[in-house]
């Protein structure tokens, strides 16, 4: 008798052997090229800093002091480290209005493309998926075309007479919210999509059977039914916006960092890796935190429904 | 007993399962599938495992495949454990639920695959996938690919693709569920004859009882992880051993009752109404026992004068072939008879009259429990 | 009351109701179009500019065409993004089917989760944390080792690739029918067997749909590129960025339009192919 159970269990030990023999090089290379690395970056963050870059093997708090604080150089006293606050501020209020705009368009564009009939629908799904998959910096130096003093917008409105000195929009805050919101919009379309076409609409036609106008049912209804489609579009859009390197080193030029430029900063003409690796940690904290949220609201969710 | 015919050559056991257990999860989420789970089935025989969802029916099937090990216990194969044997080592073929055709292949590719796989020489194989096209009738269609033919059509190629390996014990795991009613029918004469044709033992799992008593030489009626009773479908249905099985194979009526005197297998038992009747009843009952008797609701007759038992009609429900008169009992219990329907303009009962029901010896069964 | 409901039915269908209508959100939908393809049109356009302008059209011409083709930098960096594209999806893909294989057939084991949040965290991660952090790995070991080769491109290209290369193929071996195997190993198919007949032509496109999309993700990435390559290790996306600091001129449009032209071109298949289900 035992045989049959001792039989099942080698079974079971083998297969479940094989199985991490089939996951280990996927693994090894996340490990050693993506995840690992995270570590070292800690342990940098606490080092003191080298004098041409690099860091001295001694142990400081320093990196993540000068995160927040700045000290005097003459009187030795401790203040906020304004320049450092403002960026990280900017950063965090450009990524809640890159997604808050994002969702104020793309909610209606995702509605819009979800109610197409479904032949037509994987088409426009398609030219939603187009931008998606260009490069990037590609998509961020096109906006650049658009906006600069001799871009497209300037020169309509000159040529309409509407302004008669171009609108300087490149190298400020409004550019860069301008470049995320191009270049993120496709990622909050798609799971509002996703979310939206899964959408019964005999659910709507009750609503209306029940006296309820257009925008009662948008906001009591349809709203409510896709809020999965919405958080997950915000975290998509709000944690790259967080990160952002690109744009706004493109749209901003050097005078409107934001963190993500701020940090790669310090690893360049900054040579100061501990502060550099403090600052990485600190985005990687906030972004944590945002996914945190996130699964916070899906656990309740999956708890209320489940 | 009763349907039983005695063999001309001594019969030898096709798969004997000897007390397999097999348990999922463990600690809170243990569950036992099957739990002691001994059964012979016999060659050349087809053999249904009959019972509702969960009762462990699929899952024994599966240990028969290969598929998941037992826990405990031992199957043998002609007498020979084949607990070590994975699935493709074993000269035993699956009909699966939803036909599992492979999709990127034709159905004469399909039904070749196994024989492939073994390794047989190219003009076997093909000789072999036209022998079994013609036996499932579809040698028209043998170049399509199976998301091209219909259910039936892909029932049958299933059938073919299991049996042209010319496997020892064929499984078919509720093949006829995804039919519709008049498909289905055919069908079961359809696997009677395949069966017959091909002499390879069938174990056949469903939970439609119909099914299993039109089609099977033995019926293994299991619950909750036990196989309750073994026997022919006249057995299975006359002479249920337990109130499950009686409750789950066809409509009864359930009657409390005492045992008075035995002798010989039969009792006198008495009703809650006062009435004494006939029963054949199991061993090991003792005078003064309480027990439960059973009567179909064809085998009691409905008359206008008093009978065996008494009450008001509550309802007629009228079935086309048959009527159903649900009756209350003055012992407060219901009971159903039903009647079938001779001839139009057949002066009927209707409900509140009152009427007797008449429950002749051998009508009545004393359940074990 | 009968009468109201008729009432209101008959103004319904007057008044062509439409339950799925919400004011103003056509509108917005095409002005999104409208905004996510006026830029790249532009670019495009521009591409084609005779002058060296980028806001006047001075006239037809490929002249920017030919000077980027000539461009022995942009040509370097070119071949140079198409390999490692090439190596890093292919190995990536490799990887990500295999771990697909291992998550999705069978019961869940002890360790998992933990395996499927591993190789998701690429995607969390931003990526000018995992850049710096990479930076700093790999400078100690070009240091101790001495090596500056193409391999740390490679090794971080990988390992970005393989969460988008791994989603598309668990998403087909997910709607795969598992019974599928199983009749295989009944009908005799050994689990080798089983796998090179029956999963693998069914797994295919998701495989294929996983090569592209990692393809494509290799070849945008600019972030983790551009703070991991050694000196004269550009790709032609951080050729661009760097370019993109200078006065530009219609050559970086025509090398972004053909860029865009391979893009669409891969999403275009992988499309197909997504769409194509059996």
């Amino acid at each position: 008798m035992a045989s049959a159970r001792d039989f099942a269990e080698s079974a079971e030990r083998q297969d479940v052997r094989r199985r991490w023999a089939l996951l280990s090089p996927a693994l090894v290379i996340i490990f050693f090229a993506a995840v690992g690395p995270l570590f070292i970056m800690l342990v940098y963050s606490f080092l003191q800093k080298g004098d041409y870059g690099g860091v001295r093997w001694a142990f400081s708090t320093d990196g993540w002091f000068s995160v927040f604080f700045q000290r005097d150089i003459f009187d030795d006293t401790l203040s906020f480290a304004d320049a450092h606050i403002s960026i990280l501020w900017r950063s965090v209020r450009l990524s809640l209005m890159t997604t808050l705009f994002t969702f104020l368009l793309g909610f209606p564009t995702a509605y819009f493309i979800a109610t197409r009939p479904e032949k037509s629908r994987d088409i426009w799904l398609f030219l939603i998926t187009i931008p998606f998959w260009t490069n990037l910096l590609i998509r961020t130096f096109a906006m650049q075309e658009v906006i600069r003093n001799e871009g497209v917008i300037n020169t309509a409105l000159l040529w309409l007479g509407i302004v008669d000195q171009p609108i300087q929009i490149m190298y400020t805050d409004k550019a860069i919210l301008f470049g995320m919101l191009y270049v993120y919009l496709p990622l909050m379309v798609l799971p509002l999509y996703a979310s939206l076409e899964k959408l019964d609409f005999r659910l709507v036609e009750a609503a209306y059977d029940l006296y309820a106008t257009r925008f009662q049912v948008l906001r009591r209804v349809i709203m409510p039914l896709v809020k999965p489609g919405i958080i997950a579009g915000s975290i998509l859009v709000f944690i790259p916006s967080l990160g952002a390197y690109v744009t706004p080193r493109v749209l901003g030029g050097g005078k409107n960092l934001m963190l993500g430029n701020l940090i790669e900063l310090q690893f360049g003409q900054g040579r100061n890796w501990p502060l550099g690796a403090a600052l990485s940690m600190t985005l990687l904290a906030l972004v944590m935190v945002a996914l945190l949220i996130y699964a916070r609201q899906a656990q309740s969710r999956s708890l209320r429904h489940g | 007993m009763t349907g039983d015919i005695v063999p001309e050559k001594p019969v030898r056991d096709a798969i004997e399962v000897r007390g397999v257990s097999k348990i999922f999860g463990a600690g809170e989420g243990r569950v036992a599938a099957l739990d002691d789970v001994s059964v012979s089935i016999r060659e050349n025989e087809f053999f249904t495992l009959l019972g509702p969802s969960g009762c462990g029916k699929t899952t024994l099937l599966r240990l028969i495949a290969g598929f998941d090990f037992p826990t405990s216990g031992q199957i043998m194969l002609h007498g020979e454990d084949i607990a070590p044997l994975p699935p493709f080592k074993r000269p035993v073929n699956t009909v699966f639920q939803n036909y599992a055709l492979f999709p990127h292949m034709t159905v004469a590719q399909n039904i070749g695959f196994g024989l492939e796989m073994l390794g047989r020489p190219k003009a076997e194989i093909e000789a072999r996938v036209a022998a079994m096209l013609k036996l499932v009738q579809m040698e028209k269609l043998a170049g399509r690919r199976t998301s091209q033919i219909s259910g039936g059509q892909q029932q049958r190629v299933a059938l073919a693709r299991a049996l042209a390996p010319a496997p020892k014990v064929l499984l078919l795991d509720e093949p006829l569920s995804a039919l519709d009613f008049k498909l289905r029918k055919e069908m079961q004469i359809e696997l009677k004859r395949l069966q017959h044709e091909t002499g390879i033992t069938f174990i056949f799992v469903t939970h439609d009882q119909e099914e299993a008593l039109t089609m099977s030489d033995r019926i293994a009626v299991m619950s909750s992880g036990r196989i309750l009773q073994v026997g022919g479908p006249r057995d299975i249905y006359d002479h249920p051993a337990e109130r499950f099985v009686a409750n789950f194979i066809g409509d009864t009526n359930f009657l409390p009752a005492t045992v008075l005197s035995s002798a010989g297998g039969k009792a006198r038992v008495k009703l809650a109404s006062g009435i004494e009747i006939d029963a054949p009843l199991p061993a090991g009952f003792t005078p003064g026992s309480e027990v439960t008797v059973v009567v179909r609701p064809e085998h009691a007759r409905l008359m206008r004068e008093a009978s065996t038992l008494n009450g008001t009609v509550e309802n007629v429900v009228y079935f086309g072939t048959d009527t159903h008169f649900h009756v209350a009992l003055d012992q407060g219990r219901g009971f159903v008879v039903r009647q079938q329907n001779a001839r139009s303009g057949e002066a009927g009962v209707s409900a509140g009259d009152r009427v007797g029901i008449f429950v002749g010896d051998g009508a009545a069964q004393v359940l074990k429990d | 009351m009968a009468s109201a409901g008729e009432g209101r039915g008959v103004a319904l269908r007057r008044t062509g109701f439409s339950v799925k209508r919400q004011t103003g959100f056509g509108v917005i939908a095409w002005l999104c179009f409208f905004m996510l393809y006026l830029p790249i049109l532009t670019l495009v356009l521009f591409s084609f500019n005779a002058d060296q302008s980028m806001a006047v059209w001075g006239g037809f011409s490929f002249r920017w065409y030919e000077s980027a083709w000539h461009n022995q930098t942009v040509q370097d960096a070119s071949l140079r993004s198409l390999q490692i594209a090439f190596i890093a999806a292919i190995l990536a893909t490799v990887a990500a089917t295999m771990a697909a294989l291992a998550t999705t057939r069978g019961r869940a084991f002890r360790g998992e989760q933990a395996a499927y949040a591993m190789i998701n965290t690429p995607l969390i991660v931003p990526e000018i944390v995992t850049a710096t952090a990479l930076l700093i790995f790999f400078a100690s070991i070009k240091v101790s080792t001495g090596y500056t080769g193409l391999g740390y491109l490679i090794a971080a290209h990988t390992a970005f690739c393989i969460p988008f290369a791994y989603l598309p193929i668990r998403a087909r071996l997910e709607s795969m029918d598992l019974t599928l195997e199983t009749a295989a190993g009944d009908l005799y198919a050994t689990p080798w067997q089983a796998f090179r007949r029956i999963t693998l032509p069914l797994l295919w496109p998701g495989i294929i749909a996983g090569l592209m999309l990692a393809f494509v993700i290799s070849l945008d990435d600019v972030v983790i590129t551009e703070l991991v390559k050694s000196g004269g290790q550009d790709t032609l996306p951080t050729y661009m960025l760097g370019q993109l600091r200078r006065i530009v001129t219609p050559e970086i449009n025509a090398i972004s339009t053909v860029f865009l032209l391979l893009s669409v071109v891969i999403v275009t298949l992988f499309f197909l192919l997504s769409r194509q289900r059996s």
